[in-house]
Formats: C-alpha cells, sequence, structure tokens
C-alpha cells in the first residue's frame, strides 16, 4: 500500500508505539509503592502515560510536519 | 436561601445559558446554506484547532464516563480505573488512524465510517452492515448518557420522567436546528464548567485529609468488602480481564460513529493531528474523575436507592459548597447532552448515507439528505429516551455493553480497512458476521450475578466471560480475534480461486490528502463528477 520512496521523516511515527503501548504495562505497574502525594503507583503511573502521550505525539507532530509523501 | 435553593437556581441558570448558546449556535459562523448535510453534520468541515478540541472532549469523554467511571472505582477499585488506560492508547492512535480517516473523508466526501467501508471494498451491502450495527449501538449509548443525566436530575430534585424529557426535547430542538454548532459551541461551556468542577474536587480532596488518607481508607474499606475481586490493586487473576477490556474498548472508539463526527469536522490534517497530541488532558482529567470514586469511598457516600451512577451526584451535594455544587451539575447534565447530539448527528448520517441514499432513495439531493438526517436525530434521541423511560433503564446500561461489543466487529472493515484494502468484501461480511454471533452468543451465556456472587438472571450478565480458573476475558475480543480469522482465511481461499474483490475506489493518496491541496478539487470533478462543498455552497447561494 505504501507509496514507494516515502521520506525518511515518516519513520519517526514508529515512536508512536511507545504512548501506546505504555499504558497497557499495568501487569508491571500494579503496586502501591512508591506513592507521589499519596497516590499509589498503580494510579499516578498512568498519569505519567498520559504526559507521555502529549510529549511523543508532539514530537512526532513537529518532525513530521508539512511533509507528506 | 437553602444550600439546595442555590444549588439549583446555579444549575437552572446555567441550563438556560445553554439553550441560548445551542439556538443560537445556527447563526455561528453562518454559511450560505447551514442545512446543506456538510454543514449540518460536520460544520462545513472547518472547524480550528480549539473548537475541535473542545468537541471532542464534549462528545467522547461524556458524563456517562464521568459518572460511571467513579462509580466502578467507587464498587470495584482498581478494576474500574480500565476507562484511564483505555482513553490514553486511543491518543497515538488517533493521531495515526483518524488523520488517515480525515483525508480520506475530505477527499471523497464520506460523512461515516459505512460510507468508507462501502468506497474501500466495493460493497454497499457491507457498508450497511457496518451501518446497521454502528446505529444498534449508538443508541444505547444515547440512553446511557439520558441515564446519566437522570442520575443528576434525580439528585438535585428532579426526580421523574418530565424533567428527563424536557431535556431531551430542548437539545433535540437545538440540534435540529443548528446541527454540530450547538455541541461545538456548547463543548466549551461544559469544559469551562468542567474545569471548575474538577478544581473545587481537588480542593475537596485536600482539604479533607488529602489522597494519602482518602486510598488508604479506601483500602481498609476494600479489605473489609465481601466481594474478593474488589481493592486498590488488581487480584493476580484480573489482568487478562482488565487488558482486553482495554484493548477492546480502545479499538471500539475507532468504530463508533460519533467519534469519527467531530474529528470530520476539522478544517485540516495539521487539525486532527495537533489536538491528538493535546488529547491526553482530558484523560487527566477523566483519571482525576476516577479517583474521586475512592474518595467517596473513604468518605462514606452512599448512593441513592442503590443506584451507583448517584454516588458522584451526590459526594457533590455532600461536600462541594452550594453554588459550586450547581455548576458541577450543570456541567455534568451537558456532558450528558452533548454525546447525545453528537451521537444522534452520526447516527442519523449513517442511515441517511448507507440506507437511505444506497437503497431508498439513490441520487437524493444534498437538501433531502441533510432533511433526513434531521429528523432521523431527532428519533435517534427520542427512542433512547423511551428505552430508557418505557423499558427498565437497567436494560439500557446492558444495551450498551452488547453495543460495544457489536461495533467492534466492524474494526477489520473501517479501522484495518485504513491501512489496507487487501480484505475482500465476502469475507469482511462474513467475518463480521460471525463476530456478532460468537459476541452475541457469548454474552447471552453469561450468567448475572448480584454483588454476592448469587445468580438473579440466566443471560446477558456482562461482557466478561469466566476462563474458569477465576481469570475473565473481554468478550468483544474474543468475538473480534473469530472476526479476523474467518476474514482473512476466507479472503486467503478467495483469492486462491481468483475471485476479485470489490472494486477499492480509494487511491493511496487519498489517504494523506489535505485541505488547500489543488488536486483534492480537481479529483472530485475527474473520478466521482461530485460536486465540492465550495460549489454547492456557491450553487446554493
Amino acid at each position: 500500500m505504501a507509496p514507494p520512496a516515502r521520506p525518511r521523516s515518516r519513520h519517526w511515527q514508529w515512536l508512536l508505539l511507545i504512548p501506546t503501548a505504555a499504558p497497557l504495562l499495568t501487569p508491571f505497574a500494579n503496586r502501591i509503592e512508591p506513592t507521589l502525594l499519596g497516590v499509589p503507583f498503580f494510579f499516578w503511573y498512568q498519569f505519567a502515560c498520559a504526559l507521555l502521550a502529549t510529549v511523543v505525539i508532539t514530537v512526532v507532530y513537529l518532525a513530521t510536519r508539512g511533509e507528506r509523501p | 436561601m437553602t444550600d439546595r435553593g442555590i444549588e439549583v437556581g446555579v444549575f437552572l441558570a446555567l441550563m438556560t445559558l445553554v439553550v441560548l448558546v445551542g439556538f443560537g449556535a445556527a447563526r455561528w459562523r453562518r454559511p450560505a446554506d447551514p442545512y446543506d448535510i456538510e454543514e449540518w453534520s460536520v460544520g462545513g468541515r472547518a472547524f480550528g484547532n480549539w473548537t475541535i478540541w473542545f468537541l471532542l472532549g464534549g462528545s467522547m469523554y461524556s458524563a456517562y464516563t464521568f459518572i460511571a467511571v467513579p462509580a466502578l472505582t467507587y464498587g470495584v477499585g482498581a478494576i474500574g480505573w480500565f476507562a484511564v488506560p483505555f482513553a490514553i492508547v486511543t491518543t497515538p492512535l488517533t493521531f495515526y488512524f483518524t488523520t488517515r480517516a480525515w483525508s480520506v473523508a475530505r477527499r471523497h466526501g464520506f460523512l461515516t465510517h459505512s460510507e468508507f467501508a462501502t468506497a474501500r471494498f466495493g460493497s454497499p451491502g457491507l457498508g450497511a452492515l457496518v451501518a446497521i450495527t454502528g446505529i444498534l449501538a449508538t443508541i444505547p449509548y444515547v440512553a446511557v448518557q439520558l441515564i446519566s443525566l437522570q442520575a443528576v436530575l434525580r439528585t438535585i430534585g428532579f426526580g421523574g420522567e418530565w424533567p428527563l424529557l424536557a431535556a431531551v426535547t430542548l437539545v433535540s430542538v437545538c440540534t435540529f436546528r443548528s446541527g454540530l454548532r450547538a455541541p461545538a459551541l456548547l463543548s466549551v461551556v461544559k469544559d469551562v464548567l468542567l474545569g471548575w468542577m474538577l478544581l473545587t474536587a481537588v480542593l475537596m480532596v485536600a482539604m479533607y485529609g488529602g489522597w494519602g488518607s482518602t486510598f488508604r481508607i479506601a483500602a481498609h474499606r476494600f479489605a473489609t468488602s465481601p466481594n474478593p475481586a474488589d481493592g486498590l490493586l488488581l487480584p493476580d487473576t484480573g489482568h487478562l480481564g482488565f487488558l482486553t477490556l482495554v484493548i477492546g474498548s480502545a479499538l471500539a472508539i475507532f468504530a463508533y460513529p460519533h467519534a469519527l463526527v467531530g474529528m470530520l469536522a476539522a478544517k485540516d490534517r495539521d487539525t486532527v493531528r495537533r489536538n491528538a497530541a493535546a488529547l491526553p488532558v482530558y484523560c487527566m482529567a477523566l483519571a482525576v474523575m476516577a479517583m474521586l470514586g475512592f474518595f467517596a469511598l473513604a468518605q462514606g457516600v452512599t448512593p441513592a436507592d442503590g443506584d451507583l451512577n448517584t454516588v458522584v451526584p451526590r459526594m457533590i451535594h455532600e461536600y462541594f459548597p452550594a453554588w459550586s455544587a450547581g455548576i458541577a451539575y450543570a456541567a455534568l447534565s451537558i456532558a450528558a447532552l452533548i454525546p447525545a447530539a453528537v451521537m444522534s448527528i452520526a447516527a442519523a448520517n449513517t442511515f441517511t448515507r448507507s440506507l437511505y441514499r444506497t437503497y431508498l432513495r439513490p441520487g437524493a439531493s444534498p437538501a433531502a439528505e441533510a432533511w433526513t438526517s434531521r429528523w432521523t436525530s431527532l428519533f435517534v434521541k427520542f427512542g433512547a429516551a423511551a428505552l430508557i423511560l418505557a423499558v427498565d433503564p437497567a436494560f439500557s446500561v446492558d444495551l450498551q455493553l452488547i453495543g460495544g461489543v457489536l461495533i467492534l466487529q466492524t474494526i477489520p472493515a473501517v479501522f484495518l480497512g485504513l491501512l489496507t484494502g487487501w480484505f475482500h468484501r465476502a469475507a469482511l461480511t462474513a467475518g463480521l458476521l460471525s463476530g456478532l454471533t460468537v459476541g452475541l452468543v457469548m454474552m447471552w451465556d453469561i450468567p448475572k450475578l448480584d454483588a454476592t456472587g448469587r445468580v438473579v438472571a440466566d443471560h446477558f450478565g456482562g461482557s466478561s466471560w469466566p476462563l474458569g480458573d477465576g481469570r475473565t476475558i473481554y468478550v468483544g475480543v474474543v468475538a473480534l480475534a473469530v472476526n479476523l480469522l474467518v476474514t482473512v482465511a476466507l479472503t486467503l481461499l478467495l483469492r486462491a480461486v481468483g475471485s476479485a474483490g470489490g472494486r477499492d475506489r480509494t487511491r493511496p493518496d487519498d489517504y494523506l490528502a489535505d485541505a488547500g491541496d489543488p488536486y483534492l478539487k480537481r479529483l472530485d470533478e475527474l473520478i466521482d463528477g461530485l460536486p465540492t462543498a465550495a460549489e454547492r455552497r456557491e450553487r446554493v447561494g
């Protein structure tokens, strides 16, 4: 399906796999300690994932802006 | 003035404002013909960054989420937290997939997933099947929004049927008149109020001992409850059910008709992409709401009549200052009405484009399409209201769960279809039908249990399939796996015997098209002979 020659900047999109996978690591995040402001790890981990998603998507957006094969 | 009086006064004043904004919305950036279907249902595909961001927040993060998710964490703890990772996972997927969906829809003038399925796989029948699944899944989704609204209204003291019907009538008239412009403008109002509510809530938690003591007391309450599956953490047997629910729910977002409508209203690709980057802010708002369930539990808030949906409204009444409570009730009510409006627009478009125009009246004029969509949207909302008023409300909640499993079965056509046109149309149809069958049979087989584990009904007791060893798995994901297996196996088979699939009317370029592309307009004329939105506007004006 892909057009024959894609500019290199399209590879930045693979970074999106990180924020897609991170929130799914709940079996490893299933613990109380360390707490942050009294919030158990299991819960604040997802806040961190949301921040990570914003950062990664912004990076990919900036890196691929204006590029269209 | 009593506290209750202030609450009700603030609430009514804000709701009056909402109705005025909803009515006035038709005049907002008024197009030549507000009842062209593109104008009415996707705002002429001209909304910018901020409007889209608010609109998406308004249509996806609904009152049902803000009321049902804390109700779940209140009731069962960690399992209810599934909504948060699910929401976060959708954001990077939105960045990639929804941008492609926007481009191909912009290029071909699609308003719905079902039209895309028809064009991609050359099969109006597949499109119709996708459309019917979408409409069936959407109506109970509208109904659960209205249930949340009813829970709020009941807490304020407006019990019974008439307040709900009045609210539904008002929002229906606003939508009928202003189309997607009404929910878009109201979303801004809603987010301001909701922001206030979250701020109040966070201050409230700080005043009553902070998160540390909230979680300590909540943990203690879970430890002393009879239910072994609840708690602040997932039990060892809980991971499979939790993760499959997260993945299934996240994928379903890309198949529900209403989730697409908001994005299609964006004016260009970059608006969609920038929005994906900003959407996690809503995930965090949802996460704070979900943690309020633990606060309600720690403070010993009790639901009215055993209805867990009233936990959040009651917590607001007991712990917020009266005027802040009025604001919070207004925020939650608008948060129920906006998605109801967007969902009804989406379901109406789906009907108009994939059933009415394909089978009932081919070659319907844009005016006839818009007229059909506007009336169908009324039908959807009042149908949903009838569903909860005439039938047991609990039935709508069950139907919504079932709808989630059903809509997931359109994923191969409408989501994977954005990546590849490899699937054979007959295989997709067979896969969809087998997925629907497997999902329904499995859910039919799940007995309904009450809190103590006693069987209260033999069938349709949820969407978690027990595996026998204490673990469960989300039915939607199992059905989707069967669906995909059938689709892939049949596609291979049909290709092996040389059966050509339908003609793919989209081209690889279409998935990257952007507003302002010179070829966009030219291709419209060359390939489809369709008038572009701009031309249509000229013709009308």
